[in-house]
């Protein structure tokens, strides 16, 4: 097991708490996906795992984060991503100013060695598309070309576990698809472990071997990826597909149903 | 002419003064958005320091200078981590005041160590430094000036768009949480721009002591002058930095000279009005990229 989060518990500001004893297992070489609604907690995990949560005042309050045999939990940020672990923002935060290759090139800052043309290459081999673009400044480039840019970005450090945030946030169901199928083929090729934090339950299911449900700081569910699509409360509740088959209207979603099944 | 051909050299000289007391600035700005209100205290500690090295102790000139340059260098370094560290990610405000009592704390250090008389340095720039070209003659102090400027000009350019280092100061100043999360050592980041800019601070504020003397002052005064000129040139620009410094050198020596000495301090402001009116983020300031 690369990773294993062993009930944690978060808490931001020493009162709130966000997560409330998350446990998941990440296998090597596997793409582990994290579904949830807005607030269930997925980011605040992802956080917790690369360390980005000290920043922002939170803390692993309880329990135990172990990556390749070593805890992990509530250390820097520079240590963590110096173990191989580094984490896409969400929401895209490229640099604006520098020009795509600089951005490129500060992906290798936690990596000892510093020669990066073969990585470079290699990026420019999986996103195609940026080459055009790599001397101009990121702040002008599209919303598409820059989540591709941010996850070079995260290539160029050779993470041993890449932690992404969606992915998909705000681009047209085309980009979406084009850049779940090179998240798949960077798996397969480079045997890159991913964890894949999604609204967009549909997608993520089809690259993902494992899947976890979040709700209110909470797994409630979780299962290989082929069971998670066949689930009927997945189906209706994140795939918009209802029981019988057939679309339904969002009103005919019956939400007390679902309180019932998973408290 | 000949008196518009000195004034003109005169004020390129003084202008190039500014550029380089500006460097530092915009150094830490450029890597932090910090604005810096203890520059000219920097720039005093730098010429105390080469003082104490090169009159007290009679070290030969140039180990006097190197070692003030590491004293100065250190020094950032040090403050950096004693009083800025503890404030990263706190709101930047509380950082410039920060700044601001800073200031205060070493103008009342220097004070308190050689008081506020004014010092002299030995004269010790060769004669072979003097240009003279036409009618006009720079003073070797200035022709130190150009050259130091030039230099650090390039270095700098060099180093922000090519090492590895420079481009991880950049996208700190960009981006901190991005740089945090692909492990770009923020706090080394930092540190390392407050070394560069005492050690600027430092060279300017030697250049600074040997042509007006070395008093607390009139050093930390020249800390208020660099805000017009990177304001001039754009916060962010080290380029910019030397330009503005140039044109308000220009318009100060010009104004006194053909208008009015008393009106050499106000015309540089009048001009910096216009042109930010003009051109908002400076002459060469980076322009917000908003995405809309």
């Amino acid at each position: 097991m690369l990773l294993k989060v062993n009930n944690i518990s978060v808490v931001y500001s020493d009162v709130i708490q966000i997560l409330k004893g998350v446990s998941l297992n990440v296998e090597k070489g596997k793409i582990v996906s994290l579904l949830g609604s807005n607030g269930s907690g997925k980011t605040s995990t992802l956080k917790a795992i690369s360390g980005l949560l000290k920043p922002e005042n939170g803390k692993v309050t309880d329990g135990e984060i172990i990556f390749q045999e070593r805890g992990i939990h509530n250390q820097s940020p520079e240590a963590i991503t110096r173990m191989g672990i580094i984490q896409v923002l969400e929401g895209r935060q490229p640099f604006k100013y520098l020009t795509i290759e600089e951005n490129l090139r500060v992906g290798t800052a936690a990596r000892r060695d510093r020669s990066c043309r073969q990585d470079l290459e290699m990026v420019y081999h999986y996103f195609p598309a940026l080459v055009a673009r790599r001397r101009s400044k990121a702040g002008y480039c599209s919303g598409g070309e820059l989540q591709m840019l941010v996850i070079g970005r995260a290539l160029m450090a050779k993470p041993e576990l890449l932690l992404l945030d969606e992915p998909s946030l705000g681009l047209a169901p085309l980009i979406v698809k084009e850049i779940f199928g090179i998240i798949k083929k960077i798996n397969e090729e480079q045997g890159a472990t991913i964890v894949l934090v999604e609204q967009n339950a549909n997608m993520a299911l089809q690259i993902a071997h494992y899947g976890y449900v979040m709700e209110n700081g909470k797994i409630v569910m979780e299962g290989q990826a082929e069971e998670l699509v066949e689930n009927p409360d997945i189906k209706e509740f994140y795939l918009g597909v209802g029981a019988a088959g057939g679309a339904r209207a969002y009103r005919d979603v019956k939400s007390y149903r679902r309180r019932k099944r998973w408290f | 002419m000949d008196f518009f051909v000195q004034l003109l050299v005169n004020g390129l000289s003084v202008g190039f003064l500014y550029g380089i007391s500006a460097m530092g600035f915009v150094m830490i700005f450029k890597s932090s958005s910090v604005l810096n209100f203890a520059h000219g205290e920097l720039l005093a500690i730098g010429a105390y320091i080469f003082l104490v090295l090169a009159t007290e102790a009679h070290l030969p000139i140039y180990g006097a200078f190197i070692l003030t340059m590491l004293a100065c260098f250190s020094l950032g370094f040090i403050v950096e981590k004693l009083f800025l560290r503890p404030l990263i990610g706190e709101p930047l405000i509380f950082v410039i005041m920060l700044t601001v009592g800073l200031a205060a704390m070493f103008k009342g250090l220097i004070l308190l160590i050689w008081g506020g008389n004014l010092h002299t340095f030995p004269d010790f720039l060769p004669e072979w430094l003097t240009l003279t070209w036409g009618g006009a003659t720079v003073q070797p102090v200035y022709t130190l000036a150009l050259v130091a400027g030039v230099t650090f000009l390039a270095l700098f350019g060099l180093f922000f768009k090519f090492s590895s280092q420079g481009i991880y100061m950049r996208s700190v100043a960009d981006n901190q949480r991005a740089a945090l999360s692909l492990g770009v050592n923020v706090k080394n980041v930092f540190a390392l721009s407050w070394a560069i800019a005492a050690l600027v601070a430092g060279l300017s504020g030697i250049i600074l002591g040997i042509i007006n003397g070395v008093n607390v002052h009139d050093l930390s005064a020249i800390g208020l002058k660099v805000f017009p000129v990177v304001i001039l040139g754009g916060l962010d620009s080290i380029g910019g930095a030397i330009v503005g410094g140039l044109i308000i050198g220009l318009l100060e020596t010009l104004t006194g000279g053909y208008i009015s000495p008393s009106l050499r301090d106000v015309v540089p402001y009048i001009v910096l009005v216009v042109i930010l009116m003009l051109k908002p983020y400076g002459l060469f300031g980076q322009v917000e990229i908003e995405r809309v």
